[in-house]
Order: C-alpha cells, then sequence, then structure tokens
C-alpha cells in the first residue's frame, strides 16, 4: 500500500499517529514522520488515519 | 432488488454512514440525500482559512479543496443533493422529500446534523449572518472587510474562530458573551479566561457577561444593543450561539427529539430497530464515561458514530445479532490566531480544573490543562502543545476511562435507553 501526505495541507494535528502509531508519528518538534510503504495488513488503521485527519491530507494508493 | 438503505443528510455523516456501510459489508443499494448542492466537504475551514479565502476564489474552487476524498466503496451510492427530505413515516419504512417525492428504504441512517441557533432579534435582517455551510461562509466573507465593525455574539470556538479570523483580515472586532469569559461552558472559566485574555492581547474586544438584546439600523445593520442598553456599532453582526439538531422531519414516529434523536449505546434510535443515527444528531450513551446519552458536537463525531451505527444497521438488516457500542475517545481542536486547543474527553464531566504544565497567563507559551471529577480524570486540554505530547496525554484519559467489560456492555447495550 502507498501513503502520501500532502504537505502542503498537513498542519501537524498529529491525528493520525493516534489512529495508525505504526504508520506515521509526530517527531519531537511535533512534525508528521510517516512511513511511505506500509504492509496490506495495516490498511485499515491507515484509513482510519485519514478518515481521522482534520485537513484530509492523507492519500492512500494500491 | 432490496429496498436501499437511506442516508438522510449527505454532510460528513452522511459520507462517513455510505462508507462505513460499506465497510461493514452491506452491498445492497444506497441513496444519501442532502439539502445543499455541494458534496460533503470539510467545515472547520469555514470559520478561519476558508473564509479567508472565500473573499476572491471562486467558490467551486473552495469548494474542491475542502470536498472529502471518498473511497473508492460508495462509487455506486445514488447522491441526491440539493434535496430537502420533509417526513419520514417508520411504520411503513418511508421517507418524503419536498417535492412529495415517497422513497422507500429497507434501512434508515438519521444524519441531518445540526443547523445554527439564530436570535430572536427585531431590527434589520441585513448584515446578519451565521455560519455553518459552505454558502453561509460566501454571504459572510465579502463583509469582512478591512475596517469593518464586526460582532460575534457568542464566545464558543465557532465565536472565537471567527472574531480571530476577522481581525485577522483587519476587522474591529467584539465578542458579546453570556458567560464570564469565552469558552467557558465547553471548558471551563479558568481556561475560558486565559484564551480570552490571549485574544485581546491581539486586539479582540470583549463584552462578557452581556447579551444582546436588539439590533439597529433601517435597512442593514448598524449596531447591536446589549442588555445593560450600551450600544455597539456595527457593520457585520455573526451570531455564533451554538446549534439545533435538524429533527423536524422525524416528527410522528414516537422517537425522544428533546435533544436530537436519542439512541442507544449501539447508536439504534431507541423503539426503531432498523434506523440508525450518526454524527451530531445523535444523543447516546459513551459507556466509557457513563450511560448518560449526550450529543458530542465535535468533527470527529460522524467517523467515530459511524462505524458502530453501519455495524448495528448491517446485522439488522441481515437478522443477525449487532456486536459492540460506540465508545471512541472524544477528541476536538480549535485553531485560534495560530494557537491549537486540543482536547481529549469530556471536560463539561468535571467538577475539578488542575494546570499541569505551563501558565495560563501565557497560553501561547504551552499549557496543560486536566479535568477531574473527584479524582478521575475525564479530560485533557493541550494548548500550544506540540502533537507529540498529545497521546501520553490522550492515554491517560483513557486509561482512567476503561471500556467496559464485554458482560456490561452486552447488559448496557440490552437494557437500552429507556424513552
Amino acid at each position: 500500500m502507498k501513503v502520501t501526505v500532502d504537505r502542503a495541507l498537513c498542519q501537524d494535528h498529529g491525528q493520525c499517529a493516534i489512529a495508525a502509531p505504526d504508520v506515521f508519528r509526530m517527531d519531537d518538534d511535533g512534525k508528521l514522520v510517516y512511513e511511505p510503504n506500509p504492509d496490506d495488513s495495516l490498511r485499515d488503521e491507515v484509513e482510519e488515519a485519514a478518515d481521522v485527519c482534520p485537513v484530509q491530507a492523507i492519500l492512500i494508493g494500491d | 432488488m432490496a429496498d436501499p438503505v437511506v442516508i438522510v443528510g449527505a454532510g460528513m455523516a452522511g459520507l462517513r454512514a455510505a462508507e462505513q456501510l460499506r465497510a461493514a459489508g452491506w452491498e445492497g443499494p444506497v441513496t444519501v440525500i442532502g439539502e445543499e448542492t455541494h458534496a460533503p466537504y470539510n467545515r472547520p475551514p469555514l470559520s478561519k482559512e476558508a473564509l479567508a479565502e472565500a473573499a476572491d476564489k471562486p467558490l467551486h474552487e473552495v469548494h474542491a479543496s475542502l470536498a472529502f476524498r471518498q473511497r473508492a466503496s460508495v462509487a455506486d451510492v445514488t447522491w441526491r443533493l440539493g434535496t430537502r427530505v420533509t417526513g419520514c413515516d417508520m411504520d411503513s419504512r418511508t421517507v418524503t422529500l419536498a417535492d412529495e417525492t415517497v422513497l422507500d428504504y429497507g434501512g434508515l441512517v438519521i444524519a441531518t446534523g445540526l443547523r445554527p441557533r439564530r436570535l430572536r432579534l427585531s431590527g434589520p435582517t441585513v448584515g446578519r449572518s451565521a455560519l455553518r455551510t459552505l454558502d453561509d461562509a460566501y454571504a459572510l466573507a465579502p463583509r469582512l472587510r478591512a475596517g469593518a465593525r464586526v460582532v460575534v455574539i457568542g464566545g464558543g470556538f465557532i465565536g472565537c474562530e471567527i472574531a480571530a479570523t476577522a481581525i485577522g483580515l483587519g476587522c474591529a472586532v467584539t465578542v458579546v458573551e453570556p458567560a464570564p469569559a469565552p469558552l467557558a461552558t465547553a471548558l471551563g472559566p479558568e481556561v475560558g479566561a486565559a484564551v480570552q485574555a490571549f485574544h485581546e492581547r491581539r486586539g479582540i474586544t470583549f463584552c462578557t457577561e452581556r447579551k444582546v438584546v436588539a439590533l439597529t439600523g433601517d435597512e442593514a445593520v448598524s449596531g447591536v444593543v446589549l442588555d445593560d442598553d450600551s450600544v455597539l456599532e456595527a457593520d457585520v453582526v455573526v451570531e455564533a450561539v451554538g446549534s439545533e439538531p435538524n429533527v423536524e422531519w422525524l416528527a410522528g414516529n414516537e422517537l425522544d427529539l428533546s435533544d436530537g434523536v436519542l439512541c442507544d449505546a449501539q447508536l439504534r434510535v431507541v423503539g426503531r430497530s432498523d434506523v440508525v443515527a450518526v454524527g451530531d444528531v445523535a444523543r447516546y450513551p459513551n459507556l466509557r464515561f457513563d450511560d448518560v446519552p449526550r450529543r458530542v458536537e465535535h468533527w470527529c463525531t460522524p467517523t467515530d458514530t459511524a462505524k458502530q451505527a453501519a455495524r448495528t444497521l448491517v446485522a439488522q438488516l441481515r437478522g443477525t445479532p449487532a456486536t459492540g457500542a460506540c465508545t471512541a475517545m472524544p477528541s476536538f481542536w480549535s485553531d485560534q490566531h495560530g494557537l491549537r486547543i486540543q482536547g481529549f474527553g469530556l471536560p463539561r464531566l468535571a467538577d475539578d480544573v488542575r494546570v499541569v504544565t505551563g501558565d495560563l497567563d501565557r497560553v501561547e507559551d504551552g499549557v496543560i490543562v486536566h479535568y477531574h471529577r473527584g479524582e478521575r480524570l475525564v479530560a485533557a486540554l493541550l494548548v500550544g502543545i506540540p502533537a507529540s505530547q498529545h497521546r501520553a496525554h490522550r492515554d491517560l484519559v483513557e486509561a482512567a476511562n476503561p471500556l467496559p467489560t464485554d458482560d456490561k456492555l452486552q447488559t448496557s447495550v440490552l437494557k437500552g435507553v429507556p424513552a
């Protein structure tokens, strides 16, 4: 699965890091770091992360 | 073909309901009916950057930037936008549209959300606004020009955000709030006073413990009259005084519509096995905290409630028992002059507010507040704190409010909520 975060939209809310901690995390400065090619078994939590992103910046590809 | 699942309401709640029906395995037809002509879009920016953009960008462009990306699973859903539902007969399983068309349903999802509450004030209507929809933002934006005198009635989250946006655009802004401080109802008077001081440092004026009793002006608003007889001159008046659930179309079905629509912990509408509710129109108990049904007006609510509501409805349509309950951790945020306020839990349950990090006199430097009910931590609020520190506090609230055991959950759900 391919995950892309639109950096122009991302406002570092951190909701994705709560929904899908295996894929998204906030670094010590509060900036987003993420795994762009997570295993397909994580699809449910990545979809959850995309849903809860307040600025809808997460795009999921195949 | 089976009668469709009809979702009434085509905002975020309607979209999430459709997506979660598919995720729960419903492969039959789904129809979403909504009064707005715009496909579902994200509302929070309407009081912030989108309100600023609406003055000089065309509506379709701003809508395109706010529209929700829809999952492939809902590509075959039928959308009936620009269509108002006027009634519903749950015994015959039909909804009636404004043009008197009657649609049959096999299952019904109530997702009609809220509308802004409006004040009953005599006087001119030109120059009065409320903000909920994209069209509302486009009506308000052109009037927030530099130098305009803006009175925001109501110092809740929306009122504070609009005030912050307006002052950023060069308006002269006054907020009128009946409580002793803005946000006091949601976050308590201590935090409210701190946020007020923060806004005042950025030039916003507050009239607290004051109500607007009348408007002045002939054709257009020229000012507001407060309950101490003082007058604030105004070119623009924005009412941000809370919301009312859109439930009138549900009348006549023996439902409890006293504040939204009463649901059990599985989002099933009390008294109707084939009807569920999603989003901030649903009043349901979150068994993580207690068994008191509440409406939750947070942005996350549609996403949180749609999952369980879809599972409940799909189980009903298949004739199997529904499992689970909606026990999501409430999460909410607000952005004001670039200051992020992030909360987890239910601050309104608290009887004790404790500052655990920082100083309320300087919220912009970062403050963490814990809300307790007795010794139990019921909410955490992080103001100006990087998101890397949010999770730890959310986890504390989660640990203090654990999920009920399966047995207990099942008993509560079976017991339902008395109508």
